[in-house]
């Protein structure tokens, strides 16, 4: 399985990299490559030119403050992961890396790569979403910051225009109050998950102020569901959810079982969230 | 140094990269590259095929299609390729061509060949071939092919490739006569061998010497040789095939000629150029082969302590869209479904049926799988519908110690009585049980009860019948620098044969083990040979190795006893040297080579010795009547019939009640396969086949959707398992109950792992649910619909 | 009308090589067809099966995912350079390779280039690994021969002999 040819230009800056994007509309950007080199490679994609941007300067820094954490387009999953300051600003991000892959595929995909992919089954643009984060993204006309609620407009269809390059992602930091959790259930480990939930409650003591629900592999695009008021009675929010996630019969398994794992996951995970929540602020779990 | 687990000499290579497989062969050199234009369609006529805009593609050196087959000097290339081995039950047997004649039965098969400069360039050329179709309506599955709504070749009725009956006694009767009845419906899904190197071919035309050498990714060289030669109208002695390394076969690599093992040569030869093959992993997925599908239904009598008076099995068997193998692997389910047991009265009767998907050929287990998931789910019928424990119901069906040999009145796959030598299944029995914690278990599942966890345990039982004839051959050389040269024909494909074999040259020798080098699958070293599956190469190879290393031994005696003037009885040969027993005369075994060839004409300081002046006595011919020059031995082996190792497998399993995911927690094995040559490689095909017998209880099957395609042709949807997967807690222990039949009295070892896994995982998932598993491969999704099926079945079944 | 070559050298076990060659041609096929280090194999060029891992600056990466074109900039450690000089012509075995011919770590061979290197990154990170981090460290390569057991018992023992060595 060997790609169909194309142009090559491996630019060492970023406006050689948005001119030759911008040249030639069948030109797409390569970064990790560990999603695009397997379609090239398969003949299910054949872009006309390929810009490598793995040379461009400074945008592998991964830099977190009090606000949150910005990972640069090139900063790979593994670096990010290993990050114990991303750790403990945003460790919802950590938490869903782990889960992204095999560590191999990790040194060398990036997560912003992974974001701007727009895989539904993919762990970054849920958590992206669920965190109500961002991405920018420069072209020959200047940058611009596009909300996560507004990069997905379909099943791997990001809003990026044609001649736009990502140069970076931001997560929120965890507010005070918050806990995080996430799981999901894969055939083999380090496959994509059959069905995969991240959540965000906030307390206040004892009490539940806010809860919100990632999905992935359940939908075509990353979807959020607040489930704030449908924590009573138990089962009530993944009931909630479901009227808004599609999960599908494939191989591996059936709409109906992976509705099943959203009941399952969706309790699991907002009850660890809520225990993250309450250890987090100092209480009892 | 037979029975130790010496470390493999041929790591050594590996390790440091220097593995030669077949893609490595000629790198660096000019070789021309292949790639084939395959079907998309399951099922279609070839309206037409135009290679116009082909021909005009940078780098690309010749475009075949059926059309340019058959001239000249080898019109066998424009027949179908051989059917391998014939059955007068196999009644509508068909092969596919070396390029698609006019119709197409199943995505992937080969239509077009292009060879180019490099890879990419031929699969640039390969995507710009233009074809059109007639879609036929595709037979996918065993229901449509008994069906038989539609066919998958016109002139075959019903899609009934063949059928077949075999019976010991009379089945019917014992079962309408017997206390108690069951009957069962059992389903094993389509999977496949998927070694991590797929199939490829290079050839090479001498156009000075008029041969042809080729290198293939094969387990039987020799097959290759007489298949290409043939095919390309070449004399057998014109073409030479070289095994290289192997990147692992489990049965895919048996399959032969592949359309490209004759294409590319015939394209090397055409061309004056090498030219090679290698296929990747999505052609490996849907043209190589794939086995197990198979549907069963069972009828069953038996007494009230679960003996089995009569078994009628019916099945179909799904061969793809083509039998090059013919039916050797329903018979081998209708044979080793017996297993270690003992029926009062034995029906069997199989259809063997195409569909149009990629035909079935032996995968490790080949055919066994299917009929040890069949007797044993049986087995576990019985024990539940008598209220017994299933280890009891097994005990009470065994054949016993004292009753070897057993004949079953069948012919096995050998065309051979099927008669098991020796074994002890209750002794096996008995160490499985403490293996795995049978008495315990109950305890167990009730001290997981507490915790909310649910578990169950299950086992499963299997005769193999290994060491298949015709024969293997071996010759050894032993040469004047004391090395010890060894060629048996057969191949390797990672099973360590290299060293078992230089342990048993060592032992029938006495030279020291790292002067022994194996070659293995060369027709240039040994041409007469049959290749490596049915868990044979120990056993045959191995028994013509030894044989062949004692004929050099003889000579090796008659030949120091003379230079020693000794007997023969007095002399003893130790790390290479011969010895007077006792004494300090002694020769060593190169100078004994030197002496063993008697020349006229020195090449060096050591071959005076053998020069007509030095050596030999004048009153008498140098080589005597009978004799030959050289120092080598060459033996066959040939069995009267196949020998029967067998093992019991034993696996905890826990189910989760809310994911219903799988979770493997124990897993034991008791094995025997006669004496051991090497315990460390023995057990590593054990562990391996185990793994791979996960897989394909839990991960891996085929799927197809309707209209032909298969859908999870990468290794991203067809689930082979990671470590992650795979059994952490996995305890084996072995019986040894030689065979009579060979003289090192081993059995084959190499399939063991992987027969029982459909039939031990069923029997524990079953125990951990409450219901029986009469489908395999099972997933989580699987069995959560499973669940709320014998719920609803619970509920309506509640009074009202 | 002909593809356009890029003249590439790639540094690979410490030495550069030069190639000339389409920015479409994989690294794991530039490695072993235009450098002829035939040691890294191809099992599924969809970066599952890991046969083709090799060390990019070090860490464990899929060479069927990379274009040689852009892997110029990069230190690559392909399973020959794991061989360790001791003054002989053919180097000794380094830590894990001996670990694996002691442990029966491998059958056909075909994975175990992407393991070894694989492993020398991973205890070169952690030189102690549990049996539990040891598994994960071989977590995403596909054996098919081994079942893994004597794989995970090479990680082990491959700790053991690093350690003695040092």
């Amino acid at each position: 399985m060997k790609p169909g040819p194309f142009s090559f230009v491996r630019p060492q800056g970023l406006q050689h990299a948005l001119e030759a994007l911008a040249a030639d509309p069948g030109a797409k950007v390569l970064a990790g490559g560990q999603s695009l080199v397997p379609l090239l490679s398969m003949r299910l994609a054949a872009p006309s030119t390929l810009v490598d941007i793995n040379a461009l300067p400074d945008l592998d820094q991964i830099t977190v403050d009090d606000a949150g954490v910005h990972v640069g387009a090139l900063a790979r999953h593994a670096d990010v992961l290993a990050s114990p300051d991303v750790r403990r600003v945003q460790p919802l991000v950590s938490l869903a890396l782990s889960h992204v892959a095999h560590a191999t595929i990790r040194n060398r995909g990036t997560t912003v790569g992974s974001i701007v992919h727009a895989d539904a089954a993919a762990e970054m643009p849920m958590v992206l979403t669920l965190l109500g984060g961002s991405v920018t993204v420069a072209s020959a006309s200047g940058t611009r910051t596009i909300p996560a609620s507004e990069l997905y407009a379909g099943p791997m269809e990001s809003t990026l225009h044609h001649d736009e390059i990502a140069l970076g992602a931001w997560f929120p930091a965890l507010a005070d109050g918050e806990g995080v959790a996430f799981e999901e259930i894969t055939r083999r480990h380090g496959d994509y998950a059959l069905a995969g939930v991240g959540a965000v409650v906030r307390v206040d003591g004892d009490r539940v102020v806010s809860a919100r629900v990632g999905y992935l592999s359940v939908c075509d695009v990353p979807t959020v569901v607040d489930v704030t008021g449908a924590l009573e009675p138990e089962g009530r929010a993944a009931e909630v959810a479901l009227e808004r996630l599609t999960p599908d019969d494939d191989i591996h398994a059936t709409a109906a079982y992976r509705s099943h794992l959203v009941r399952v996951l969706t309790g699991r995970v907002l009850r660890s969230a809520y225990d993250d929540a309450r250890a987090r602020s100092g209480g009892q779990a | 140094m037979f029975g130790e687990p010496v470390q493999r000499v041929e790591d050594q290579r590996f390790l440091r990269g220097r593995g030669r497989y077949v893609d490595d062969v000629l790198v660096g050199q000019q070789v021309l590259h292949a790639a084939v234009l395959r079907s998309p369609h399951a099922h279609a006529r070839i309206v037409d095929i135009d290679v116009s805009d082909v021909l005009d593609v940078d780098g690309v050196r010749l475009v075949w299609t059926h059309e340019d087959l058959g001239g000249g000097t080898a019109p066998a290339m424009a027949e179908p390729l051989p059917l391998l081995i014939p059955h007068p039950q196999l009644t509508h047997g068909r092969t596919q061509y070396a390029l698609a004649k006019d119709e197409v039965n199943y995505v992937g098969e080969a239509i077009a060949l292009v060879v180019a400069d490099d890879r990419y360039l031929a699969e640039d050329a390969v995507g710009r071939i233009k074809v059109s179709y007639e879609f036929l309506p595709p037979v996918v599955g065993l229901d449509a092919a008994r069906a038989a709504e539609h066919l998958v070749h016109d002139d075959v009725p019903g899609n009934v490739a063949a059928r077949l009956e075999q019976a010991n006694g009379d089945a019917g009767a014992a079962i309408a006569s017997a206390p108690h009845t069951l009957s069962l419906d059992l389903e094993v899904e389509r999977s496949a061998s998927t070694p991590l190197e797929g199939r490829g071919t290079v050839a090479r035309w001498d156009v000075d010497t008029g041969r042809l050498t080729v290198w293939t990714s094969t387990q039987t060289s020799t097959g290759v040789r007489a298949a290409v030669a043939a095919k390309l109208g070449l004399d057998l002695g014109q073409v030479e095939v070289v095994t290289p390394d192997v990147g692992g076969g489990f049965g895919v690599k048996i399959n032969h000629p592949w359309p490209e093992e004759v294409l590319v040569p015939y394209a090397a030869r055409t061309l004056g150029l090498p030219v090679k093959f290698v296929e990747d992993r999505r052609e490996h997925f849907i043209s190589s082969a794939h086995e197990r599908a198979q549907q069963h239904h069972v009828e069953v009598g038996y007494d009230d302590e679960g003996r089995v008076l009569g078994l009628d099995v019916q099945f179909w068997h799904d061969n793809g869209a083509y039998t090059p193998y013919g039916i050797v692997l329903p018979i081998i389910t209708s044979t080793q479904l017996l297993g270690p047991y003992k029926p009062g009265a034995y029906r069997v009767v199989f259809e063997s049926l195409y569909t149009n998907t990629v035909m079935c050929t032996p995968y490790r287990g080949a055919g066994r799988p299917q009929g040890c998931y069949v007797m044993e789910r049986t087995m576990d019928a019985i024990a539940a519908a008598l209220g017994k424990d299933r280890t009891d119901v097994r005990a009470a069906n065994f054949i016993q110690p004292d009753e070897f040999p057993y004949d079953h009145g069948l012919i096995f796959q050998d065309g051979r009585e099927l008669e098991y030598d020796s074994g002890d299944y209750p002794a096996s029995l008995v160490k499985l049980k403490e293996l795995i914690g049978w008495e315990e278990f109950p305890a167990f599942r009730e001290e997981m009860a507490r915790e909310g966890r649910r578990v169950g345990i299950g086992l499963a039982c299997y005769v193999e019948g290994t060491g298949v004839g015709p024969y293997e051959g071996a010759h050894v050389h032993i040469e004047t620098s004391g090395k010890v040269k060894v060629a048996t024909g057969l191949t390797t494909q990672g099973q360590g044969h290299a060293t078992s074999f230089a342990q048993i040259v060592a032992d029938a020798l006495g030279v020291p083990f790292e002067s022994v080098e194996v070659v293995t699958g060369d027709t240039r070293r040994m041409p007469y040979a049959v290749g490596t599956f049915a868990s044979r190469a120990a056993v045959m190879s191995g028994s013509a190795i030894h044989l062949a290393a004692l004929r050099a031994r003889e000579k090796v005696l008659k030949i120091a006893a003379d230079a020693l003037e000794a007997n023969e009885e007095d002399l003893e040969i130790v790390d290479g040297v011969v010895s007077v027993r006792g004494t300090d005369a002694s020769i060593d075994l190169g100078t004994v080579a030197v002496l063993s060839n008697p020349l006229r004409y020195a090449f060096d300081e050591a071959s005076k010795a053998a020069t007509q002046f030095t050596v030999g006595d004048p009153g008498k011919p140098p080589v005597a009547e009978d004799e030959e020059p050289g120092l080598e031995g060459k033996d066959f082996y040939s069995p009267e019939r196949s020998t029967f190792a067998n093992g019991m497998h034993a696996v905890i399993v826990e189910t989760d009640p809310d994911t219903a995911e799988i979770t493997i927690l124990k897993y034991a094995v008791v094995h025997d396969c006669g004496n051991l040559i090497n315990p460390m490689i023995v057990e590593g095909q054990i562990q391996g086949g185990v793994a791979q017998g996960v897989g394909g209880a839990l991960y891996e099957r085929m799927a197809y959707d309707e209209s032909g395609q298969l859908v999870n042709a990468s290794f991203m949807d067809f689930l082979m398992p990671y470590v992650t997967e795979v059994p952490r807690a996995l305890d084996i222990d072995h019986l040894q109950t030689p065979s009579p039949l060979n003289p090192l009295g081993i059995k084959g070892a190499g399939e063991a792992g992987v027969i029982p896994s459909a039939a031990v995982f069923a029997s524990a998932i079953s125990d951990a649910e409450g219901f029986a598993i009469t489908s395999m491969p099972i997933s989580p999704s699987d069995l959560f619909h499973l669940r709320l099926q014998h719920a609803s079945v619970a509920v309506d079944e509640e009074p009202a | 009308m002909s593809e356009e070559l890029f003249d590439v050298r790639l540094t690979v076990n410490g030495l550069p090589h030069e190639a000339r060659l389409p920015a479409r041609r994989l690294l794991s096929d530039a490695l072993r067809h235009d450098l002829g280090l035939t040691g890294t194999h191809v099992g599924c060029e969809h970066g599952v099966c890991g046969a083709c891992t090799v060390l990019v600056d070090g860490r464990p990466v899929r060479s069927c995912l990379m274009f040689a074109v852009s892997a110029v900039d990069a230190e690559i450690t392909t399973v020959e350079g794991l061989i360790e000089a001791d003054g002989t012509a053919a180097g000794r075995l380094g830590p894990v390779q001996q670990a694996f011919a002691e442990c029966h770590g491998l059958q056909c061979g075909f994975c175990t280039p992407g393991f070894l290197t694989t492993i020398t990154a991973g205890l070169r990170d952690n030189p102690d690994p549990t049996e539990d981090e040891a598994r994960e460290m071989i977590a995403g390569n596909l054996c098919r021969c081994t079942g893994y057991t004597n794989i995970v018992k090479s990680v082990l023992r491959a700790a053991e002999i690093a350690g003695e060595r040092s």
